[in-house]
């Protein structure tokens, strides 16, 4: 072998082992956190945020520049594209996770209780009182605090004002005003009602319940709805389904306004995230109503409520650090919190005190969505209802509407489901 | 030790290189296969909710929830009725296409492309075009534009399971996306069926059915049988149509959900029950290799033709 052979073995071999290092490097290291802890920012502990793909222009810049401005830590935001809330549960298994990071609806009961996420309790000190009660007890378990609320989103039902006055319907305040109208206002071009494509399955079950005057658990965390009533409630949905006047598989699903602004529906239900969009395709053309209640003696209408909550890892390096910062940045920054609930995007500021001030939501068809979230508002669902509870409902609820299965003996069976788990939570 | 070395390397180096060349590949399997499946075995007999290094043993128990779980229980059953589907269709259409272009005189690799062409289309695009444009459920799809020339109501295709119109869309671009892979695999056993026995049909007078009947569809024999299998397995392991075509942003409607639809959202989705999962994907394995097992038996995979 002559000396140059040799040397272009181990150039081959260096670059190999160069490129395996890469590849390795490159694999799951990128947390958003930079490597030194330190480094060229001094002393300060770097933390890494995570947040998913928000729809609206300038979240992404807004929430770097907060992260910028804090003082204490070098903190850097990861935005995440794509299966958000599967990509965080995941890298909360390993240590190349997220130091803070936002979780819909704040973390899962099996998060707080693997010890995923850290006790936030002692951060809120006296503006307890100033967030959204309804809220914070969805981010609390066995009297502690695992979510800092960011900012409020609800669902609700729209409606075109001129189709309704056209069609001579006033809005519909009960689960049967709200078939009948939607079967007058259908035509063979427009649907009276789009409720997702899955008939409302992935939406109403909340509505449902409450529409009957029940919720999924009881006050003291007991199944909620077996009842004729919660019954009745989803019959009713069967009724919708088979009742023509619902828009089914539309191009783009209910979270998004195109088929109530391309006119393909006369009324859907979406979300307050869509009023920018409402309001440029249709100003002063459309109102909000909540979901009706089941009939004129039972229940009350209701609108699903959530929120973003910031959480903190306990698998962080800097858990202290990062809990000061969540501190600083979603209880004591009131004009941030302002700005992003309302620069960008249409939220709800989590604090009531902030909301006060929002000016976007002091008139027209936002003014109202307010009223609704303080008057008809329901955590989208408890904190104890598991990812297995909510698929044995939307499973049996799938059942009912699309095949016309009866809806007691649904409801027996997701009971069946829904004791067990909370059997398993409290052992 | 320059002995040992040399001989470590092989003559002519071999050992070496082969190492250079294999090895990454070895390290890449092992890493990102063998030690997964190891570890989710591992799992399996765990409670391991949001946790991959669990310490709650529970021995059969996660494999005895999965068996008594009703809707793991109706995936199967899924997965049956859409093998029911697949299988004989997706058999039928490749072998007849492979006849088909395996005939033709005129333009037979351009045919041969354009049926071979959708394999190489990923399962998410298609879905998102039969779900978007071809088959959704206003005037304006594909498929409803065509039915409203005859006067027909739109169809809202993956929204009712009354009647079942979901199982045309899964079915039809699982065909699109597969039929020509095994066009190909026909087409060479059809390539490899000798001449001369063609020839001696014809003086004995057989044409047309009989000849398929008793000379291609016997020499397809072996070719079939892989076909078969390869076909049975894939079926088992659809997800991507499945998921693209029914998931939307409230969830997964139970009636259109495979197994592997199933243990995704058990392990990797919101419930993060790793354990549970595990034990559903150990199940769902033996249950492909005995299934495999079975059918090469009963088919005679592997034997020699004789």
């Amino acid at each position: 072998m002559s000396g140059a052979d040799g040397f272009n073995r181990r150039s081959f071999l260096a670059l190999g082992g160069g490129i395996a290092a890469m590849a390795v490097a490159g694999c799951g290291s990128n947390t958003g956190r930079s490597d030194s802890g330190g480094g060229a920012s001094g002393d300060k502990p770097a933390l890494a945020q995570w947040y998913h793909q928000y729809g609206e222009a300038g979240t992404q810049q807004a929430v770097e520049k907060y992260a910028k401005e804090y003082p204490d830590a070098t903190v850097t935001v990861q935005w995440s594209p794509g299966d958000y809330d599967k990509k965080t549960a995941a890298a909360l298994l390993t240590d190349g996770g997220p130091d803070v990071f936002e979780y819909g609806n704040g973390p899962s009961i099996d998060m707080i209780k693997g010890g995923q996420v850290a006790d936030l309790t002692d951060l809120l000190g006296d503006a307890k009182s100033d967030f959204t009660p309804s809220l914070l007890s969805r981010v609390t378990y066995q009297d502690k605090l695992y979510a800092i609320p960011q900012a409020t989103d609800m669902q609700l039902l729209v409606y075109r004002k001129s189709l309704l006055q056209q069609a001579g319907v006033q809005p519909p305040t009960t689960v049967d005003e709200l078939i009948a109208a939607a079967k007058k206002l259908t035509t063979d071009k427009v649907k009276g009602l789009f409720v997702g494509n899955d008939g409302g399955v992935g939406i109403l079950g909340g509505p449902a319940l409450w529409a009957a005057g029940v919720d999924y658990l009881t006050e003291d965390g007991q199944f909620g709805f077996d009842s004729p009533a919660a019954a009745e409630s989803l019959r009713k949905l069967r009724e919708l389904f088979t009742s023509k006047a619902l828009l089914l598989g539309a191009p783009t699903d209910w979270s998004d306004p195109s088929a109530f602004t391309q006119g393909l529906t006369a009324m859907q239900f979406t979300g307050l995230w869509t009023f920018p969009q409402l309001q440029k395709s249709l100003p002063d053309d459309f109102g909000v109503l909540p979901w009706p209640k089941l009939d004129a003696s039972t229940g009350a209408p209701s609108v699903p409520v959530g929120a973003y909550g910031a959480s903190v890892s306990t698998k962080s390096k800097n858990v202290d650090a990062a809990k000061k910062f969540v501190k600083w940045l979603w209880v004591d920054q009131t004009d941030k919190q302002l700005d992003w609930a309302q620069s960008y995007g249409f939220h709800v500021p989590a604090r009531k005190s902030l909301a006060e001030k929002a000016d976007k939501l002091k008139s027209g068809p936002a003014a109202d969505a307010v009223k609704f979230v303080n008057e008809n508002g329901h955590a989208q669902t408890p904190l104890l209802w598991t990812p297995k509870s909510g698929t044995a409902y939307s499973d049996a609820v799938s059942r009912i509407i699309k095949n016309g299965s009866d809806p007691a003996t649904e409801i027996k069976a997701v009971k069946a489901v829904v004791e067990a788990e909370l059997k398993r939570i409290a052992g | 030790m320059p002995a040992l070395a040399t001989r470590l390397r092989g003559r002519y180096d071999r050992n070496l290189w082969f190492v250079i060349f294999v090895g990454p590949f070895v390290l890449g399997l092992l890493v990102f296969v063998y030690v997964p499946i190891v570890w989710s075995v591992v799992l399996s007999f765990f409670d391991a909710r949001n946790t991959v290094t669990p310490t709650d043993f529970v021995g059969l128990g996660n494999y005895l929830d999965m068996l008594r779980d009703s809707a793991f229980r109706s995936s199967l059953a899924t997965f049956v009725l859409f093998a029911l589907f697949i299988v004989p269709t997706t058999f039928v259409a490749s072998l007849g296409l492979a006849l088909l272009v395996n005939r033709t005189r005129f333009a037979r690799t351009f045919f041969r492309s354009v049926f071979f062409l959708p394999t190489a289309c990923s399962y998410v695009v298609a879905s998102l075009i039969w779900k978007l444009s071809i088959f959704n459920g206003v005037r304006f799809g594909l498929a409803n534009t065509v039915l409203g020339w005859f006067g027909a109501e739109p169809v809202a295709w993956l929204s009712v399971t009354q009647p079942p119109w979901y199982w045309l869309v899964i079915v039809s671009a699982r065909m699109w996306l597969q039929a020509g892979f095994y066009m190909i695999l026909f087409l060479a056993g059809l390539q490899r069926i000798a001449p001369s026995l063609y020839e001696a049909a014809a003086i004995d007078g057989a044409t047309g059915w009989k000849v398929l009947r008793y000379i291609t569809l016997p020499q397809l024999r072996a070719t079939s049988t892989a076909v078969l299998l390869l076909l049975l397995i894939n079926a088992f392991q659809a997800f991507d149509e499945f998921y693209n075509l029914l998931s939307s942003a409230g969830g997964y409607p139970p009636y259109a959900r495979p197994p592997l639809v199933y243990l995704y959202y058990a392990a990797l989705g919101q419930g993060q029950d790793f354990g549970h999962g595990s034990a559903g994907a150990v199940l769902l394995t033996l249950l492909i290799a005995l299934v495999a097992l079975v059918q090469g038996r009963f088919l005679g995979l592997g034997k020699r033709e004789d």
